[in-house]
């Protein structure tokens, strides 16, 4: 795809995404439950419940409780979906992801929405910035931060077929489509959304459409960039990372969370192990954000084009010192 | 599946229960004689009384009951009675707590398949055993869900989140059981937050209640028949317990709630177990 000229269209957001994919799976799959805390219209997971109203459980707003039937529900052959914003699900019921779900390896799917500050108006309360970082210390979690709705709803599909515990982070907002509807997508498989040869953004959740802006941008003067959507943060798919890193010798990570723990820093961890090379990160930066709206907020707080460029020509002057 | 025994029969086992508990935490010089000696008989009369339909050579079977012991620091007492019934071995009982062992200082079902669930961190069991209910009921199961709590641990709110849940989704194929001993790490509950009334408690949170002496196997059996016809609504069995029961020297002692027994005291001990 390196030549690939992106257009990127309108969609939907990707926690629609995902309660769109939820329904498709309860058609197909009738031991395919889900859990809600109150906020379903929400999550989406609303479309679920008016469907299969016997498969779904109003579990009030008691996100821990939630976690541990969800538990009980997958060790007796249910896939459970669990789902909340990602700041009350991640947060509030960390301690039973990690005694109830992870260290038995339960085979629960927790799906968080409203991620990252692009949630707008509500505010630092409801804003999840950790939650990256949360989900990969739990051990044996995959860890998903699907870009658009063709990712997330065949990331969803993916998260159902897999055995054992995994966390998917969606966020609000409408996004662009970045992909084409017959994208094949695996757990722990980046794409290589676009080759280049001086740079590689790697980017995922709504920053992988920021990438592909900015590295338009970027190839009008000449700069060659790539962009890498690492949709699984965990299991980190390190042979593309690598060969990002030998081939462009230069790295821009760029994602809507804390740059303390999250893809970054993972990201870091693989590069200095197999190819070291200058990198820059996009990120808050020991911070939590402010009402607002999407757009003011991530022009704000530095997660858009203009910001990946910035840190583009950084880390390329860099890579020529 | 069980067959039936009677009173003595299953007396005598809690009496051998009682004892490899104390010789288990004595030879791992650590764990929690108190809280395991306290839910002796609820424990037996579950496994061997008639109540959980089981069976030590399909620990998977589908349709089986669940047994999660929440209080899960209580280990020694489940590990006795597994080990009894054949899911695990006897002989191990002694390596407890030990590096290699499946008998791991706090339930691990990764060590012991046939455990429904691994336990430590207080106040999650109820939530785990109204899936496992849930699913049980989803799939048209006679599974039944018996969930063992401290009465230290209700203190957590995960349990009251749970008991909202219970009686709102009418999960009446689930059966908690309090061991109340009145006792928790620091001292006893009235010192550190008392949990009364416990019956009223219960009540409001739209449970069936029974009150019983937990050492009361024939009442355990007669409670846990009465639940099993309670229709739209789950059950809890406020157990009267003694921590450290049928130990002199550890009834009502709270030095026993997390401190093992010297070789002196476990000796003590067997001899008024016999």
């Amino acid at each position: 795809m390196a030549s690939k000229k992106f257009e990127l269209k309108p969609g939907m957001a990707t926690r629609e995404a995902f309660g769109r994919a939820l329904v498709e799976l309860g058609r197909e799959n009738r031991d395919i439950v889900a859990l809600d805390a109150d906020l379903s219209k929400s999550t989406f997971t609303h479309l679920f419940g008016a469907e299969f109203p016997d498969r779904f459980f109003s579990c009030g707003i008691a996100e821990a409780n939630m976690v541990g039937i969800a538990a009980g529900l997958a060790s007796s052959g249910k896939i459970p979906f669990a789902a909340s914003f990602s700041c009350f699900l991640l947060n509030k019921s960390f301690e039973q992801l990690r005694v109830a779900v992870a260290y038995p390896r339960a085979n629960v799917k927790v799906v968080g929405t409203h991620s990252g500050i692009s949630i707008g108006e509500d505010g630092p309360s409801q804003m999840s910035v950790e939650e990256v970082s949360l989900a990969c210390s739990l051990a044996g979690f995959v860890v998903l931060a699907p870009a658009d709705e063709v990712s997330t709803r065949a990331l969803v599909r993916a998260a159902a077929a897999h055995k054992g515990p995994v966390f998917i982070r969606t966020g609000r907002p409408k996004v662009p489509v970045v992909y084409a509807a017959d994208q094949e997508f695996e757990i722990g498989k980046a794409v290589e959304v676009i080759l280049g040869s001086d740079l590689t953004f790697v980017a995922n959740g709504l920053l992988v459409a920021e990438a592909i802006r900015a590295q338009e941008a970027l190839a009008a003067e000449g700069i060659s960039a790539g962009v890498l959507d690492v949709h699984t943060v965990k299991p980190l798919d390190r042979e593309a990372i690598g060969r990002a890193a030998a081939q462009t010798g230069a790295l821009v990570v760029a994602e809507e969370h804390l740059v303390d723990g999250g893809l970054g820093v993972r990201v870091a961890q693989a590069v200095a192990e197999l190819h070291p090379c200058p990198m820059e990160f996009i990120g808050l930066r020991d911070t939590y954000a402010e009402s607002g709206t999407t757009e003011g907020l991530l022009d704000k707080y530095g997660l858009v084009a203009r910001d990946l460029i910035a840190a583009a020509r950084k880390v390329l002057a860099r890579k020529r010192a | 599946m069980t067959h039936h025994r009677t009173l003595e029969e299953l007396q005598a086992i809690a009496k051998r229960v009682r004892r490899e508990i104390v010789q288990m935490i004595g030879a791992a010089k650590s764990g929690h004689p108190g809280g395991s000696l306290s839910a002796v008989e609820i424990l037996v009369t579950l496994f061997f009384g008639g109540v959980l339909r089981h069976d030590p050579a399909h620990p998977a079977w589908p349709d089986r009951d669940r047994f999660i012991l929440s209080k899960g620091h209580g280990c020694p007492a489940l590990y006795a009675v597994l080990a009894e019934a054949g899911y695990t071995p006897l002989d191990q009982l002694n390596t407890l707590r030990k590096l290699g062992s499946i008998y791991q200082g706090h339930p691990d079902k990764r060590f012991i398949p046939a455990l429904e669930a691994s336990t430590g961190s207080l106040g999650q069991g109820l939530s785990i055993g109204m899936g496992m209910a849930l699913a049980g009921r989803l799939d048209a199961r006679p599974t039944r869900v018996y969930v063992l709590l401290g009465d230290g641990e209700i203190q957590e709110g995960q349990i009251w989140e749970a008991a909202m849940f219970g009686a709102y989704h009418k999960v009446d194929n689930l059966v908690a059981i309090v061991d109340y001993n009145r006792m928790q790490l620091d001292g006893f509950i009235k010192d550190i937050m008392e949990v009364e009334p416990l019956v009223p408690k219960w009540q409001s949170f739209g449970w069936h209640v029974i009150e019983l002496d937990g050492h009361d196997i024939q009442a355990l059996q007669a409670a846990f028949a009465e639940a099993t016809g309670v229709k739209e609504k789950p059950t809890v069995i406020v157990a009267h317990t003694v921590k450290g029961k049928g130990v002199s020297f550890m009834e009502n002692n709270p030095k026993f709630h997390g401190v093992a027994p010297t070789k002196e005291e476990v000796q003590k001990a067997l001899e008024e177990l016999q």
